[in-house]
């Protein structure tokens, strides 16, 4: 048993890992846009492979202790919600591979307005992912449902940042390229928050044995 | 979930001879058609529990019982009932298998002419459904007058379970019945179990939480002669509600 509990301690540290790992290419794509700089932006889409190598990874180990160890209760519902959490874990990645891109594109053309929006929904996004992630490690609190409860102000925040570059493209079609281009990093960071909440709704399974997934709004 | 209760016990104590309580106060729905797993760490209880099902205590004079269990209407533990038939109604199946020293067919006939079938195109006919009913009968139909120690380990457990199939009872008790079997005669074991729980209510005591976890239905855990939590197998091993049951099916316990 204590075997057991070293291995799923390990595990667990991997799945923080992953999640640093996850955290630092969003911060750092976000500040490839923001800061210009696509030197960094380049450094952001050449890491991503360390992300799907060590998503892989988790999920060997996972298989690995449900066919060796036929976990039980806690332990079962721990490793089910680490397979899940690495799934979106890794998407984040990409969906940062993704605002790097852009970011590089971007860099090369003229700034078309100051970020306004952009920056706060990449804070409100990294602080549910750092939630999330904070939640999995303490277990149970009350904090994955607050992460639930900010998904909506990032939504908030993609709606505005899109009806305010819609009213520049309509005032002048040929930012249209740049304009798309921004609101499509506003969709990424809208999905990285949808990400952080299916991880949040996955803690409260850990937590709870109760999948809140699909309902209204989840009750503590 | 089949929602008919078979037997309900009520506030079973049980005191072995010098008045050690290894009950106390047990109370328990088995449902009727389905498996019932009792599990919990070695002296929790389960064995005696199950051993009261069909009064093996009584074996012992100096054993004694409080409470009821209720096998549809009829209290078994009243002083009135007659064990014979009661210990055909709820068969016994035990860890290392127990044929009589005697043919495969005499085995499964034995019980039979207890009950008073004596032509012997009727006892060939039973002990020919018992052993199809117990999946034995391929195996074994050639060599019916075979001693029954020429049989496996694992065939000789469902020779046992045949025997106790012939005389039709509504009940049968397992007492670790793999434990002693190798993976695949107890994977066919497992197997029989599901078939039979279309017919009968099964009530198995096993150590093997995953066994617990593949064949029954409700599961019982067991501690220091108490029920700490009955409910859903499913529930059981994937949300248990209690605390000492989470620690013991982790595998955490103590």
């Amino acid at each position: 048993m204590a075997i057991f509990d070293e291995e799923l301690k390990a595990l667990r540290e991997k799945v923080l890992k992953l999640g640093v790992m996850v955290e630092n290419a969003i911060r750092d794509s976000v500040s490839a846009l923001i800061e210009r700089d696509s030197e960094l932006a380049k450094e952001v889409i050449k890491r991503d492979h360390l992300i799907n190598a060590l998503d892989v990874g988790i999920d060997e180990e996972c298989v690995r202790l449900i066919a060796l160890r036929q976990p039980m209760a806690r332990d079962l519902r721990f490793i089910t919600t680490t397979m899940k959490i690495t799934t979106d874990l890794e998407r984040m990645g990409d969906l940062a591979v993704n605002i790097a891109e852009r970011a590089i594109e971007l860099n090369e053309e003229p700034l078309l307005k100051p970020f306004v929006n952009i920056p706060k929904m990449a804070e409100v996004a990294q602080a549910m992912v750092k939630d999330t992630l904070d939640s999995f490690v303490t277990g149970c609190s009350r904090l994955p449902y607050e992460v639930i409860k900010r998904d909506d102000e990032v939504d908030e925040l993609t709606v505005r940042n899109f009806e305010e570059l819609l009213s520049f493209m309509i005032q002048d079609p040929k930012i249209i390229p740049l304009a798309v281009k921004r609101t499509y990093i506003a969709k990424y960071l809208e999905r990285i928050a949808d990400h952080a909440t299916n991880i949040a709704e996955m803690v409260i399974y850990m937590c709870k044995g109760k999948i809140i997934r699909h309902t209204e709004i989840p009750e503590e | 979930m089949p929602g008919t209760v078979e037997i309900e016990v009520k506030d079973l104590s049980f005191y072995y001879a010098g008045n050690l309580r290894a009950l106390n106060k047990i109370n328990l729905s088995v449902h009727k058609r389905a498996v019932t797993a009792l599990i919990g760490p070695s002296g929790c209880g389960k064995t005696t529990l199950l051993r009261c099902f069909n009064r093996l205590h009584d074996l012992y004079p100096k054993n004694r019982y409080e409470g009821e269990i209720m096998l549809q209407d009829e209290n078994i533990l009243s002083s009135g009932t007659d064990l014979i038939n009661l210990r055909s109604r709820i068969g016994m199946v035990f860890q290392k298998p127990t044929p009589f020293p005697m043919s495969i067919f005499d085995n499964i006939a034995y019980g039979l002419k207890l009950k008073g079938i004596k032509k012997r195109s009727d006892l060939s006919e039973r002990v020919e459904k018992a052993l199809r009913h117990a999946a034995l009968w391929d195996e074994a139909k050639d060599k019916l007058n075979a001693s029954a120690y020429d049989l496996s380990g694992g065939q000789q457990q469902r020779l046992v379970i045949a025997r106790a199939l012939a005389v039709n009872p509504e009940v049968l008790l397992f007492d670790e019945p793999t434990s002693a079997l190798d993976p695949i005669s107890a994977a066919k074991i497992e197997d029989l179990m599901e078939m039979l729980k279309k017919e009968i209510t099964i009530i198995i005591v096993t150590h093997n939480m995953q066994q617990a976890a593949r064949i029954s239905d409700y599961t019982a855990l067991m501690y220091l002669g108490e029920l700490i939590e009955f409910g859903d197998t499913d529930t059981i091993f994937v949300n248990p509600q209690n605390k000492l049951t989470e620690e013991y099916i982790t595998g955490r316990f103590g």
